[in-house]
């Protein structure tokens, strides 16, 4: 019940941030000076009564607030409205997810299965070779940029070696999305790790592992059980939120390897002037945000019984 | 030192631990020798670094990677010393079971008390099902008298207060009936009532289960109160080996006589030095004044406490801490705060520095009320005020050195500069027993004791009205608190500063102060004269608290726990 009102608060929380943001981006795309209408002619100035008309349809001639609010209330009703060439901006999200989501969640998995079991052998092993290999090739990957890293293994395990296809989605999950979600699970990976593996060498001399151990428990139940539950809870929030920024900052590798994404789609909106979509995207991928760190607290009270009063 | 037994439970012989520290070899047992035998409680008594608790982890392999172990320690016929992992698991709960120091950290925080429990059944007795191990896990609560055990299944040890968290450590550690039970200083972190509940609890566990314990301890009391035999520990060695009861009346080491007579004792002060209860600074005016004839002014007090009231909010919860008390130190006056954790004495102790968020009441130093009192006016009441804490490894900066840390406030206050600064700290550092070549180094190349002269250094620079010192020596071991409880009652006599000391240590408070007021739930019971407050305590708690705590004699604490338990 406690636990109930404690998500409540929070997530009321997140309402007040979302109006906030939100409204905050409206502004910053509408807001400033430029005129997509004007834009949308080209170098030929459209006519006035064109103008007029087309100010209407995307509701540019009410005052600022209220285009917002207007907005807002279409959000609720799921209405993400139509872009300057007349598409609506929730169907070309809708058919573009399903890519970003497959990608994004692919690359987690790594991360998280990955970045956990090199973090606890990186402990258990702490000051030896393997721990210092751990962390010499970790440090390194995440320290080279996502795009060299990118076009080097479509270059290297794609076109020479064949091992996965070079673009596209053609070949399907997962062979189509192993090679990109691998390169954006690097820096990640490496994050996860390190957390982890500062974690557990923080919990594995605390005095309730020296009672696991006393009671007689073997060495695996004592990391398994004692050290690990204590340990994730730094790791579980850098991966929730990272979550979130995979579903969106994914923009660089979707172009890489030509995947139809979100990313991919917003990128193309802020070059070509189509502020309804650019507004549509963020605010999609502020409420994921919201979303996942909401998801953050819960795991913390679901981890962290301390948490629970 | 005794004849080999022949029916020893547990020999150990030219025992060794050594730490590899980047390639230097620190020896932290050197040769220890000793036997327990059937049913019988030993205690291993001795400062910290004597290697008390690295022996008894030696005997279950807990030692860190880097240590290195030799001899031997035979239990009814088995070697202990270089086992493979597998027997160890095989002796670890089973055969040996070990209890330690901080009850809530030796708990896991992310589980339930019963999990913890049940592991532990479970690894003993894998043929249990779900409801068997469920029973024996009620049935161990019940032994350690946990009251209504069903419930306490599902919480999580922040759940428990200390001496229930230590409980359930000890029904964990009999789940697999051992034959040995390792007590790593069991009761070095509760309050002294509950430490006797648990020394109890302890008593009649050995009466029942007929097993035998190593008791790890650097408190006399509580070993007079469980012991049958004493180890003495010093540096790795052991230097006596006797029977309670002979240790306590003759020692004939050297060590051992030295650490007996640190112990402060209730009542030892009647005996040994009498020191005038107002100082001569105090009683100088008084006598002028009966001279003159004029009625007798009270000076001022220099703290002066009424109706506090301290409300903490945490959560949407208000947690009285403190609770209406009114007292009050006058020049030259020392006066003890003593009660259990959470009896509010400290947070007291810090309302008089404004350090709490006071709800209700006055609070008046020399006069001018602390609670209403911002900015410069704060800053000046606050130069008036020192404060020593309890723990001086966390209450010093670790990048000021000694010199730095002295200086500080003489710098910040009263300005000073160059060769007046230098002299100022000599001197500060001279009064504390700490002169020459000690400026220079950082709180980690201090000894505890040191570090504490240090901080109450520190807290005197500015030549304070008031004093609070918050458990000053809590953190120290016997024969250093000796020393630097004599530091600091030097000091008080030459400086003549008002003293609130707050203590849970009845003897200490004892050796130290002029009157007493005991705490409970937020509010102050009795305050009265020390004589009057120890010999003929008023408030049933107050007998509780004397009564609680053990006395380092055998004999006496037997004749006193008889008393206490019926």
């Amino acid at each position: 019940m406690k636990i109930a009102v404690g998500i409540g608060t929070r997530a009321g929380g997140l309402l007040v941030v979302f109006v906030g943001v939100t409204f905050l981006i409206y502004l910053m795309v509408f807001g400033l000076p430029g005129d997509p209408i004007r834009a949308l002619g080209g170098d030929r100035p459209l006519t006035d009564s064109v103008v007029a008309t087309l100010r209407e349809r995307y509701n540019l001639d009410a005052p600022l607030w209220q285009q917002y609010v207007d907005y807002l209330a279409g959000l609720l009703r799921g209405d993400f409205g139509i872009d300057f060439t007349g598409r609506s901006v929730g169907g070309q999200m809708a058919a573009r997810w399903p890519v970003t989501i497959a990608l994004a969640l692919t690359a987690w998995a790594i991360e998280l299965i990955v970045g956990l079991v090199l973090g606890v052998i990186a402990a258990i092993r702490a000051g030896t070779v393997v721990d210092k290999s751990i962390l010499g090739v970790t440090i390194v990957a995440s320290a080279v940029p996502v795009f060299v890293l990118g076009s080097t293994a479509q270059l290297v395990l794609g076109v020479r070696l064949g091992w996965f296809p070079v673009a596209g989605t053609a070949a399907g999950w997962p062979t189509a999305y192993l090679l990109p979600a691998l390169v954006i699970a690097v820096f990640g990976l490496a994050a996860v790790s390190r957390l982890m593996r500062t974690s557990v060498l923080e919990n594995i001399n605390a005095d309730y592992v020296r009672t696991a151990r006393a009671k007689g428990l073997d060495e695996g139940k004592v990391i398994g059980v004692h050290v690990m539950r204590n340990s994730m809870i730094p790791a579980v929030t850098y991966l929730a939120t990272d979550l979130g920024f995979l579903l969106g900052g994914t923009v660089i590798i979707e172009g890489i390897f030509n995947l139809p994404g979100v990313g991919n789609l917003l990128f193309q909106a802020i070059r070509s002037h189509e502020g309804p979509t650019v507004v549509g995207v963020s605010t999609a991928l502020i409420v994921i945000f919201l979303i996942t760190s909401l998801i953050v607290d819960g795991l913390h009270i679901a981890l962290d019984p301390r948490i629970r009063r | 030192m005794t004849e080999p037994t022949p029916d020893a439970l547990l020999r150990v012989a030219g025992l060794g631990v050594e730490f590899d520290v980047d390639g230097q070899r620190n020896v932290a047992v050197e040769d220890v020798s000793f036997e327990i035998g059937r049913n019988e409680v030993l205690a291993l008594v001795g400062e910290s670094g004597s290697g008390k608790s690295m022996t008894a982890m030696s005997l279950l392999g807990l030692l860190p990677r880097n240590a290195t172990v030799t001899g031997s320690a035979m239990l009814d016929g088995q070697e202990l010393i270089g086992l493979d992992p597998k027997g160890l698991r095989e002796v670890r709960g089973s055969r040996v079971a070990m209890i330690f120091q901080d009850p809530l950290a030796a708990l896991n925080p992310v589980l339930t008390i019963g999990f913890q429990i049940a592991e532990a059944v479970r690894l003993h007795d894998r043929r249990r099902d779900r409801a068997a191990v469920r029973a024996r896990v009620i049935e161990l609560l019940r032994l350690v008298e946990i009251a209504d055990p069903e419930t306490r299944l599902g919480q999580y040890p922040h759940q428990l207060s200390g001496g229930q968290c230590q409980r359930v450590v000890i029904a964990m550690a009999l789940a697999g009936d051992p034959e040995l039970l390792i007590a790593d200083e069991p009761t070095t972190a509760l309050d002294v009532t509950v430490q006797a509940e648990v020394l109890d609890v302890l008593r009649r566990m050995r009466g029942r289960l007929q097993s035998s314990i190593l008791l790890i301890t650097h408190d006399m009391g509580v070993v007079a109160d469980l012991a049958d035999r004493v180890a003495v520990m010093r540096r790795g060695v052991v230097v006596e080996c006797d029977s309670a009861e002979r240790l306590f009346a003759e020692p004939w080491n050297d060590y051992t006589r030295e650490l007996l007579a640190s112990v402060p004792r209730i009542g030892a002060r009647l005996v040994v030095t009498e020191r005038p209860s107002v100082p001569a600074s105090a009683r100088a005016i008084t006598e002028t004044a009966d001279a003159a004839t004029a009625p007798p002014r009270e000076p001022a007090p220099v703290l002066d406490i009424d109706e506090l009231v301290v409300e903490y909010r945490s959560r949407g919860r208000t947690v009285r801490a403190v609770d209406g008390v009114s007292l009050s130190v006058r020049r030259g006056e020392i006066v003890a705060l003593v009660g259990e954790s959470g009896s509010g004495k400290s947070t007291t102790g810090l309302a008089s520095v404004g350090l709490a968020p006071v709800a209700s009441g006055s609070i008046r130093i020399s006069g001018r009320e602390l609670k209403t009192a911002k900015g410069r006016e704060l800053r000046e009441l606050r130069q008036r005020v020192g404060v020593v804490f309890q723990n001086p490894t966390t209450s010093l900066n670790p990048r000021f050195s000694v010199r730095d840390a002295v200086a500080e406030p003489l710098r910040v206050h009263r300005r000073l500069r160059g060769r007046a600064l230098d002299d100022a700290v000599d001197r500060l550092l001279d009064g504390v027993g700490l002169s020459g070549g000690w400026q220079e180094r950082y709180p980690h190349e201090l000894s505890g004791g040191q570090r504490q002269r240090v901080a109450i250094a520190r807290a005197v620079a500015l030549d304070p009205e008031l004093l609070i010192a918050d458990e000053p020596t809590s953190a120290l071991d016997v024969s250093v608190q000796a020393r630097v409880l004599d530091v600091f009652r030097e000091l008080q006599e030459r400086l003549g500063f008002a003293c609130l000391f707050i203590s849970h240590d009845l003897a200490v408070v004892d050796s130290l102060s002029d009157r007493i007021a005991v705490m409970q739930r937020g509010r102050i019971v009795e305050i009265g004269q020390r004589e009057q407050v120890l010999s003929a305590p008023n408030h049933p708690y107050t007998r509780q608290l004397l009564d609680a705590a053990p006395v380092a004699d055998p004999v006496a604490q037997r004749a006193r726990r008889e008393a206490r338990v019926g």
